[in-house]
Parts: structure tokens; C-alpha cells; sequence
């Protein structure tokens, strides 16, 4: 029955590819919303059964068919539900449909060919996210993992006459292949050691063994399936990828690029909690790079005019904020962070799609303001997603990250704590920077249309924008934290994914523990600490707010003073740190030209070739001199067969 | 019988188009039916060849044996095990594709190519079940001739330097393995006193380890210009850009397996302890051709050259599995054969249908052709997702289990050699891109047609194939399992340590009297 809640999607995916051509826009993207619609009503279905279970021993297993079986290795493709999946099945299956319902107006000006080829592959990605996250063991999610890559190369580069465009889906597919490098030598040095690539079989494997106190084997399986996560989910120094994935149609940005895909390597480290708990450096490693890609693409995100690139860099800021949940050891604290975190940023995305809609495809900030008089659903839905993200009490983004800081504090990374209360003072500050340009004052520069034009979201956008406006809102709920009276039920819900599974936690009761560590913290919460902290972030999300509303709302032209006294600064946050460039000038010139100059033209062409051709010519010109030898005249025969007998005496005679 | 008869009926097809007068090419329609149709039935018998195999049994099946030569102890010796088995079917399943891929792009003397075609099919066919050394000598050799014909008449500009150098290349290598193989004949006589040329007979033999060195290298070198092994690869380009989109893709999906299949057939279970010594160094070259052909693939700018390269990075997967010699990496290894016959097969006939309708094969001179050609797109990147081997589709199975099987035995080979799984992206998706994506900014790219009836034929089997064997490996691991196994056991069972030890002086030494 699970099988239903990838194939669902997968069907939709082939049909439109195969046929979609020749059907009706209502019938190709109808159809893909529905299988989208089914899927998470299977997701449900799932979902209910698994609560029925006890609450510790919440996990269904199916097994499709044998994939790959080699000597003692086996790669059974089986699909498992847990907690941790359940969230994220259902996270993927709502959204998801959503975006469907959403792309269904936003791309309607493409020809019919287009639309099925658009739905085909948003299907197609569905299906292999759901996969990714039902996956049981390494190597199927590996499938799953590679899939939504290879949609999200393909939903990049959508437009791929556009060369910015093919060019985005490329780096994107092979900044995620370095990444990959990781994963793959983390499943064979996983494999190789426990003869398992099963999670739940290495969790009861992993669960007895003492914690690592220095970078052993279990450190080096974490570190490179770690790296696979920064490619995946855009962090240091694989996160150049993503800003130029808003390439795509926006949807794609919302969904892809936003809401899921760019999780799974937080979801990652979420599927192997046991492991990575047993790895505490590389957890300080995963909870350094969180820290500072969170500084990094905020400080960046101050100052881009591409109203998607903002939200691009935001996205990364936020998942560096999971990252440092999850390097805390609050591993519940990351998903629940990914799960409010979906529902604000795909409200963020598909909001400033309707804005570029509205536009006639303008992304450039300066050359929108003033916009909430013609698009007020959009504008409204937009602020309520963006005081989520910014922090704001009693919404979703402020539970979330809340509880993030919170486990980062009590964890001890104090300084990591600060960097995140700093980037949340920058959030809030360019989220609202955003929202003022766009939506507020007069545009610097002439608008593309006439007000006229500029109609708001049609309901096929406006319902989905309306619906994750709610979401944004109400999902923090779900984690009401104990200091403020709530249960923070995600959490105690999610718990039991992140424990060595019943049985190994007899023989080693205190290393199976090691995993939540930080959560055994705060069971015994520090209601005071916890309170004063939330006091912080909450002084500190409003003054980013009035910084922004000081600097874009009122006085613009303090800003650009701003700007202009630090513009060495300026330019360099403009210019992304330039890390582009820098990869460029270190790694691709280099290897390129290397590869053109020294192996292709110097090594093969010169070297090699030059000494078989050499070779060749030697032997053929030892031949021609040889038939030279061959005159024909007798006295000449006669003269060197003289010299022959003469050398072979003189050789025996001097020896 | 039945053996036999496969490898028979391509050349019966060849006699029969013998008999066809087909003057100034007026009978060529049924000259290419008749091809077809021999092919078609081959491949048909192939698969009853799979049919009647028992994936249970690890030796060799089908057998058929009849005195020969007696005096040498030469046998017409031939069967099937697990190894070969789906060698081939891979024969089978190409030789149509490459007749329909040239379908209309060969329209000189029709009738000389396909015969030359079926004759090389029935060679590859016989160099596979060939159990009798000498037998596969006759066979390896004489593939040599079919195929320097169809690259020297049918090739493009410089054929003729390009067949010469292939022929001289793969010559060098074989005479050498002659040598050994008439030594080892010899040393049969020496230990039982009569001369044989029995595969298992010969497997039994007590070599010393210095004479298994030098052996072991003679096979070696032959097999590996066959492979190619980097560096006695730069046959390859040149054969390739100049051979006829058939000749490629026979070459790039059969022949070049044959230097992996002799590595893992002779090489390595008749000198076991050489290939403990010599596998290492064997796995460095393999690795250090996965890179650079990949690195070199990268920069190439005509469209047969990079896929020429690919294979050059693509085979060293294949001995880097070998090089490992346990069951995941050798396993993998035959895989990657299989998988590395269907997609650089595809690759070739897609880069034919290219080259047919633009006459020119340079990168640069394509691009947007997605908006044109939205099928061929379609294939094209169906078999480029399969060659950088996508989860799902046949290129990663095989890929996965060598690094798996590698790594076991040696962490650091299997990371350089995963490296390579970052390259292939980059050089295949740059090349899919330049072509397919973009605006169409020549005119003579805007009028292109899509893909006719004929070349579906030729390229959909190998899209079907590529999804199949992603999807459901354990159909063709299963009946390979027991043969590999048993394998792995024959070659690392009798390596002694002991004498292993005692090799590297011995070998040093033996250096020192070369200089």
C-alpha cells in the first residue's frame, strides 16, 4: 500500500510524457494534480495507520521486489514509514499539490506540448522525493536522491533555449555530483563495515557501540554522507548552486528549491540521528557550516535586486539554521524547522511568482514598489509568510526557530547561538527590505506594465497562497514548546526515529541516549533560560523588522549612503563573496585547459601518438632502407657477404 | 550443435548475400533485408542460448568438443558459462542495431559491408564460447580483418591512417599473446607430455612465478590495447571518429569488451599469483583512465571523439572491477560491459543519425536542437542519463558494484576511481547541452527532421534495454553469480602468499637483466 504513494505521482509522470502532447492543458494538468491529490490521501492513509501503532514502535515496512543482490550484498527496494517520514511525506504531498494547483494557472501561457512536458516532470519529482524520504535503506534513497536532482536539471534549465537557464541546471546537477561523491563513498565505507546499508539495521548496529571520542570509522561514514547533505542542501561550500536554480519557473524555485528538495540533506542526517550521534566532531562540523552558511547567505541576501535571488539566499540561510539544529543534536528541533519552514517559503516563493506574474516577468526590485494596491491578496499572504520567517510571536517560523536556538544554546555552542541570533536580526531585515521595495513606496525605476495591466493572483494561485498563509500561522503549533505551556508534540512524535530501535538499547543504555543528548536537556527544560532566550530573538526579529522599515520605508536614501560609505562591502556581499569566481579561477580554468593543453594535445595527441607514429615511421624507413639494400648486383652480394666473414672472424679472433 | 549453429548463422547469411547479384546497387533493399534477417535470427538464437542456460550451474554449458588438430592437442572446444552468457547476447543485440544505424548512411557496396558485418558477428560470437586457445586466437584475429575493411572503405577522411593504426596496434598486442599461448601449449607437453590448448587443462598447470609474470604480461599487453587501457588507447579515437556509425558501435559495444573478457577468461585464472602481483598496478592504470579519459572526453570537440574518451574512462571501471577480482567488482564489472555495449552503443547510433543528416560531427556546429528534434532529445538523454549512470537506469548498477567490490579491497583505488562519477556528468551534460539546449543558431539545424521509423528501431531497443537492466539487474546477475564465484575462488584460492613473497625479487631481478 505504500508503494501507492510514490507510484501515484509516477503515473502522472508517465503518462504526460507519453501522451501528454496530444492532451488538453485541463487534462494534462488536471491529472497531475489529482495523482498529487491521491498521493496524499495514500500519504494519510499511512500516516493514520501508523499512529495506531504504539507510539514506540511506529514503523511499516513493504517490500516491493528484489533490486540488487551481489554475492552478500542486497539492495531489496522496500519502502518504510516512521515518524520522520510520515512528517515528510506529507509535507511533500500538501505542498506539492499545491504548487501543482498553483503551476496550473502560473504556466498557462505555454503551449500544450510545454504544459504536459512542465507536469511530466513535476511529477516526476514528486514521485522520487517521496521515494527519497519512504526510502529504508542507502542505496534506494540514493535512487530517490538522484531523481529529484536529475528534476530539478531538468525543471532548471525548463526554459532551455535560455543559456543562463541550461547553464543553472548543469551546475546544479554537478555541484550536487560532488556531493554525491560523498554519499556514494559513504555507502561503500558503510557497507564494508556493518555489511548493512538498512537504516534501521545500522541504527541496532550502530546504538551499542561507545560514542567516538576521536575521527574513527563511524566519524568518516557521518562526514562523507554529510557532504552529500551540502550538496544537496546548499550549504558551504556547495552552495553556489542554488541561487542560480531560480532559473527555473517559479513553482519549481517554491517547490524544488524551497520547500523539499534542498531538505533532504537535512533529512539526511535526520534518517541517520544514530550515527551522526555517535559522531560528535562532525555533528560540531555540521553545526559549524549550518552557523556560517546562515551568516553568509543572509549578509548576502541584504543586498540582491533580484526579488528570487533574496528569497534563493534566504533559503539557504535557512537551511543553515536546520544544519545548526542538527549539529546541536536537536534533531527534532531541525525537521520541525524544515516542516514550519516549507510552508513560508513555498508561500514566499509562489508569492513573489504571482508578483512576477503581475509583472509581465520583471524580477528586479527596484522596478516594483507600490504593489500592494493592485495585488492585495498577494500582498497579505506575502507579510504573513514573511513575519513567519522573520520570527514574529505566535507564527510558525518563530516556534521553529526558537526551538533551534534554544537546543543550539543548551548544547553549549554559545558562539553558535550568537551567530544565529545575528542572522536572525538579518533576516528580518532583508525579508522586510523585501517586502518594502516590492510592495510599499514608488518604484525607482519605470514599472514594466500600467497599473492597469497588473491583475493579482487568479484563484488557481490564490487559494494555494491563501491555504499556506494559514499554514504559515498555524504549523508552529504543532511544537508548542513546554515553556510556554505547550507539549511540543513533533517532538515527542519524531523521538523515536532518532533512537537505536528497541533491543540494542538494552546492551548499551547509555550510548543509544548519546543521539538526544541535547533533548534529555531540555526535558528537564529550563523554563526561565528558554523564556529569556525566546525574549531575545523576539527584540531581536523587531529591530531587524525597524531597521528595515527605517532604511527602505522611510529615509531610502540613508540606505544608499549606507551603501556608499561601505562599499567595498557593498560590492563584495553584491558579488556573493565572489566563491563563483573564485571556483572558476581555482578549479574549472584550471582543469579545463589542463585537460585541453596537457593531457588531450600534449600527453595524447603529442606524447603518446607522437612515439606511435614515431614508430611507424622508423620501422617503415628501416624497411625502405632495407629494399635499398636489395640492388641486385651480384659484386655488391659478393662484397657483403666478404665483410660478414670478415667481422664474425675479427669478433672471434679480439675476444 | 547448438553453439555452433549460432555462431554459423550470421556467416550463413553471408553466403547467401554472396549469391545475390546486386549489380550498381540495384538489389540493395534486398541485400540489407537478408543482412537483417540473419542478424535478427542470430540474436533470436542468442536469446535461446539464455533461455537454455541454467543460472544454477557455475561451469560451462552447451559445451561441444571434437578433436581437432591432434597432434597439437588443438580442440574445436566451445560452451558457455556465466561470464559469457550475456557477452553474447550483447552480440546478438547490437549486430541488427549497427545494420539498421547505417541503413541509409552506407550506400557504397551495400552488399561487401553487410557481408563483412555478419562476418565479424559470427568472429566476436566465436571469441566469446571459444574454449580452446587456439581456437580464440583464430577467432581474435580474425575479427581483425571484417573490421579493418569496414573502417578503411566505409570510414570518413582519414580511414585509412585510422584502420592502419588499429590494425597495427591490436597486432602487436596478439602476436605476443601467441607467443604465450604456444609456451603454454608447451608447457603442458613439459608437465604431461602432450601439447594441449584446453582452457581448463591449462588452468591446472604449475607455473612458477617468474614465468607466470612474463605469461601473464604478454596476455596483458594484448588485452589491454583491446581494452583500451590507457596509455595504449589512442587507436581508439582514431578508429572510431573514422569508422561508419556501424563500425563504431560493433567496436564500441563488443570489441573493446573483448580485452576485459580475456582478462577475466585467461589472464587472470591461468596465472593467478602474476595477477596478485600485477592486479594493483593493473587497478592504477584502470583508475588513472577513468580520469583522464574523462578529463581528456571534457575538452573534445567533435562528437565521436568524446564518446570515444568516455569509453576509454567508462572501461577502466571494467578493470578496475576485474583488478579487485571479488564477486561484487567482478560482477560489476561484466555489468558495466553490458551496460557500456547499450549506451555508448545508443551514443554512437544517435551521434550517426547526427553526423547522416548534417554531415559534420563538431559540437559547435549543433545547438537548440530540443526545439527541432524534441524525440531524438528525448533518446539522447535517456542514453546520457544512462552513461553517467543515473539510479534506475543500467550504467549505475554496474558503476555501484565495482566501487563497492573495488573499495573492498582497496579504499583508496575506489575513491579515485569515484571521481570519475563527478567527471562523466560534467563532460556528458556539457556535450548534451551544447547540442540540445540553446536557441537553433544555424539555419541548416532548423530544418532537421526528427527520428523516422528506422532509426526508432535502431535506438529505441537500447532505451528499453537501458531502463530494464537499471530497473532489474538481478535478471542478468543471477545466472552470472555462479561463474564469477567460482571465478573469484579459482584465482584467489591458489595464489599462495607464500610464493607471492617470493615473486617480487624474482621480478625485480628479471627487470634488472631487461636493462
Amino acid at each position: 500500500m505504500l508503494v501507492s504513494i510514490p507510484l501515484l505521482p509516477f503515473a502522472g509522470f508517465l503518462i504526460n510524457a507519453l501522451v501528454g502532447r496530444r492532451l488538453s492543458k485541463t487534462i494534462s494538468g488536471g491529472l497531475a494534480c489529482l495523482v498529487m491529490l491521491a498521493s496524499f490521501g495514500s500519504s494519510t492513509a499511512a500516516v493514520v495507520s501508523l499512529l495506531r501503532l504504539p507510539a514506540d514502535s511506529r514503523v511499516m515496512r513493504q517490500t516491493v521486489y528484489t533490486w540488487i543482490v551481489s554475492g552478500e550484498f542486497r539492495a531489496p527496494f522496500e519502502l518504510l514509514v516512521d515518524p520522520l517520514a510520515a512528517v515528510m511525506i506529507l509535507i511533500v504531498t500538501v505542498i506539492g499539490f499545491l504548487i501543482h494547483v498553483y503551476s496550473t494557472a502560473y504556466m498557462h501561457e505555454e503551449t500544450d506540448a510545454e504544459y504536459a512536458r512542465y507536469f511530466s516532470y513535476l511529477n516526476l519529482f514528486a514521485a522520487c522525493m517521496l521515494l527519497l524520504v519512504l526510502a529504508p535503506n542507502l542505496l534506494v534513497m540514493f535512487v530517490g536522491w538522484e531523481g529529484v536532482g536529475l528534476c530539478s536539471y531538468l525543471l532548471i534549465g525548463f526554459w532551455f533555449q535560455k543559456k543562463s537557464a541550461a547553464d543553472a541546471g548543469k551546475k546544479a546537477f554537478i555541484v550536487n555530483r560532488i556531493g554525491d561523491f560523498g554519499f556514494v563513498l559513504g555507502v561503500l565505507l558503510t557497507w564494508v563495515t556493518f555489511e548493512t546499508v538498512d537504516f534501521q539495521a545500522l541504527a541496532r548496529a550502530i546504538g551499542p557501540l561507545p560514542v567516538e571520542p576521536t575521527f574513527g570509522t563511524l566519524s568518516i561514514i557521518a562526514m562523507l554522507l554529510f557532504i552529500g547533505a551540502t550538496g544537496k542542501s546548499a550549504q558551504i561550500p556547495l552552495h553556489v548552486w542554488l541561487p542560480d536554480a531560480m532559473e527555473g519557473p517559479t513553482p519549481v524555485s517554491a517547490l524544488i528549491h524551497a520547500a523539499t528538495m534542498v531538505t533532504a540533506g537535512v533529512y539526511l542526517i535526520g534518517r541517520n540521528a544514530v550515527l551522526f550521534g555517535h559522531a560528535p566532531q562532525v555533528l560540531s562540523i555540521v553545526a559549524i557550516v549550518g552557523a556560517a552558511t546562515a551568516l553568509m547567505a543572509a549578509t548576502i541576501g541584504l543586498v540582491q535586486n533580484d526579488i528570487k535571488r533574496v528569497l534563493a539566499y534566504s533559503t539557504v540561510s535557512q537551511l543553515g539554521y536546520m544544519f545548526l539544529a542538527m549539529g546541536a543534536g536537536a534533531f527534532a528541533a531541525g525537521i520541525f524547522h524544515l516542516y514550519t519552514h516549507a510552508f513560508f517559503k513555498a508561500l514566499l516563493f509562489l508569492g513573489s511568482g504571482a508578483v512576477i506574474h503581475a509583472l509581465a516577468g520583471e524580477q528586479d526590485l527596484h522596478r516594483m514598489g507600490g504593489l500592494r494596491r493592485d495585488l492585495p491578496v498577494t500582498y497579505w499572504t506575502f507579510v504573513v509568510g514573511t513575519l513567519a520567517i522573520a520570527g514574529v510571536p505566535g507564527l510558525a517560523g518563530f516556534f521553529s526557530k526558537d526551538e533551534v536556538l534554544f537546543r543550539t544554546y543548551t548544547s553549549g555552542h554559545r558562539l553558535l547561538w550568537a551567530i544565529g541570533i545575528l542572522t536572525s536580526f538579518l533576516t528580518a531585515t532583508y525579508m522586510f527590505r523585501l517586502v518594502f521595495l516590492a510592495f510599499h513606496g514608488e518604484a525607482s525605476a519605470p514599472h514594466p506594465t500600467h497599473a492597469d495591466q497588473r491583475k493579482d493572483a487568479p484563484p488557481a494561485m490564490a487559494i494555494p497562497l491563501i491555504l499556506l498563509a494559514v499554514g504559515s500561522i498555524v504549523a508552529g503549533y504543532l511544537g508548542l514548546p513546554h515553556a510556554l505551556g505547550g507539549a511540543n508534540r513533533i517532538e515527542a512524535f519524531l523521538r523515536p526515529s532518532f533512537t537505536a530501535p528497541a533491543g540494542a538499547e538494552a546492551s548499551g543504555e547509555p550510548s543509544a541516549r548519546a543521539a538526544d543528548i541535547a533533548q534529555e536537556g531540555a526535558a528537564g527544560a529550563d523554563v526561565g533560560l528558554e523564556r529569556t532566550l525566546m525574549a531575545v530573538s523576539t527584540v531581536v526579529a523587531v529591530a531587524g523588522i525597524a531597521a528595515a522599515a527605517f532604511f527602505f520605508l522611510h529615509r531610502r536614501d540613508r540606505a544608499d549612503a549606507l551603501a556608499a560609505r561601505w562599499s567595498g562591502i557593498h560590492t563584495l556581499l553584491g558579488n556573493k563573496y565572489y566563491v563563483d569566481e573564485l571556483y572558476d579561477a581555482a578549479i574549472v580554468e584550471p582543469i579545463q585547459t589542463g585537460s585541453e593543453r596537457m593531457l588531450w594535445r600534449g600527453i595524447d595527441a603529442g606524447f603518446i601518438d607522437g612515439a606511435v607514429n614515431g614508430v611507424g615511421t622508423i620501422v617503415s624507413g628501416g624497411a625502405d632502407a632495407l629494399r635499398r639494400l636489395q640492388t641486385g648486383s651480384v659484386r655488391a652480394y659478393a662484397l657483403s657477404v666478404v665483410l660478414g666473414v670478415v667481422l664474425v672472424l675479427g669478433y672471434y679472433l679480439w675476444r | 550443435m547448438f553453439l555452433s549453429s549460432l555462431i554459423a548463422s550470421p556467416l550463413v547469411g553471408a553466403l547467401v548475400l554472396l549469391l545475390v547479384e546486386n549489380r550498381d546497387g540495384r538489389r540493395d533493399a534486398l541485400v540489407r533485408g537478408i543482412a537483417l534477417a540473419a542478424s535478427v535470427l542470430t540474436f533470436a538464437l542468442t536469446l535461446a542460448v539464455w533461455a537454455r542456460f541454467d543460472p544454477q550451474q557455475a561451469g560451462m554449458q552447451l559445451v561441444e568438443r571434437r578433436a581437432w588438430i591432434p597432434a597439437f592437442g588443438i580442440d574445436y572446444y566451445i560452451g558457455v558459462d556465466g561470464i559469457s552468457l550475456f557477452l553474447v547476447v550483447l552480440t546478438g543485440f547490437l549486430t541488427p542495431l549497427a545494420l539498421l544505424s547505417s541503413w541509409e548512411g552506407v550506400h557504397r557496396k551495400v552488399k561487401s559491408f553487410a557481408i563483412f558485418v555478419l562476418a565479424l558477428e559470427s568472429f566476436m560470437l566465436g571469441v566469446f564460447v571459444a574454449l580452446d586457445l587456439f581456437l580464440f586466437y583464430l577467432f581474435w584475429d580474425a575479427m581483425l580483418i571484417p573490421m579493418y575493411f569496414l573502417i578503411g572503405i566505409w570510414g570518413y577522411e582519414r580511414r585509412i591512417y585510422a584502420a592502419v593504426k588499429f590494425i597495427l596496434y591490436t597486432m602487436a598486442g596478439s602476436v605476443l599473446m601467441l607467443v604465450a599461448i604456444i609456451s603454454l601449449a608447451y608447457l603442458h607437453s613439459v608437465e604431461h607430455g602432450t601439447y594441449s590448448f584446453d582452457l581448463f587443462r591449462l588452468y591446472e598447470l604449475r607455473l612458477s612465478p617468474s614465468l607466470q609474470f612474463w605469461l601473464f604480461l604478454a596476455f596483458a599487453l594484448a588485452f589491454a590495447i583491446k581494452v583500451p587501457l590507457v596509455p595504449f588507447h589512442t587507436w581508439l579515437p582514431d578508429a572510431h571518429v573514422q569508422a561508419p556509425t556501424a563500425g563504431s558501435v560493433i567496436l564500441a559495444g563488443v570489441l573493446l569488451k573483448m580485452g576485459a573478457y580475456g582478462l577475466v577468461r585467461f589472464a587472470f585464472p591461468l596465472f593467478p599469483d602474476a595477477a596478485a602481483f600485477l592486479a594493483p598496478h593493473l587497478a592504477v592504470l584502470a583508475v588513472v583512465g577513468i580520469v583522464y579519459g574523462a578529463l581528456v572526453a571534457m575538452v573534445q570537440p567533435d562528437l565521436k571523439k568524446l564518446v570515444a574518451y568516455s569509453s576509454v574512462s567508462h572501461l577502466g571501471f571494467v578493470v578496475l572491477g576485474i583488478a579487485a577480482m571479488n564477486t561484487q567488482a567482478v560482477e560489476g564489472a561484466i555489468y558495466q560491459m553490458l551496460n557500456h555495449g547499450v549506451s555508448t552503443g545508443a551514443l554512437f547510433i544517435i551521434v550517426g543519425m547526427l553526423s547522416d543528416r548534417r554531415h559534420t560531427r563538431l559540437i559547435a556546429d549543433f545547438g537548440g536542437l530540443k526545439k527541432v528534434m524534441p524525440r531524438l532529445t528525448a533518446v539522447f538523454l535517456i542514453i546520457t542519463l544512462s552513461s553517467i549512470g543515473l539510479p534506475g537506469l543500467n550504467g549505475f548498477v554496474g558503476e555501484f558494484l565495482i566501487l563497492l567490490g573495488a573499495f573492498r579491497w582497496n579504499p583508496r583505488f575506489a575513491t579515485f576511481a569515484a571521481l570519475g562519477v563527478i567527471l562523466s556528468a560534467v563532460y556528458m551534460l556539457w556535450m548534451f547541452q551544447r547540442v540540445n539546449y540553446g536557441e537553433v543558431t544555424s539555419h541548416e539545424n532548423a530544418r532537421l527532421s526528427d527520428l523516422t521509423g528506422r532509426e526508432w528501431s535502431a535506438v529505441g531497443p537500447a532505451v528499453v534495454m537501458a531502463i530494464v537492466m537499471g530497473v532489474f539487474p538481478t535478471l542478468f546477475l543471477r545466472p552470472m553469480e555462479p561463474s564469477v564465484d567460482e571465478l573469484v575462488r579459482r584465482v584467489t584460492s591458489r595464489q599462495q602468499t607464500v610464493v607471492m613473497n617470493r615473486l617480487e625479487p624474482i621480478v625485480t631481478s628479471s627487470l634488472d637483466v631487461c636493462r
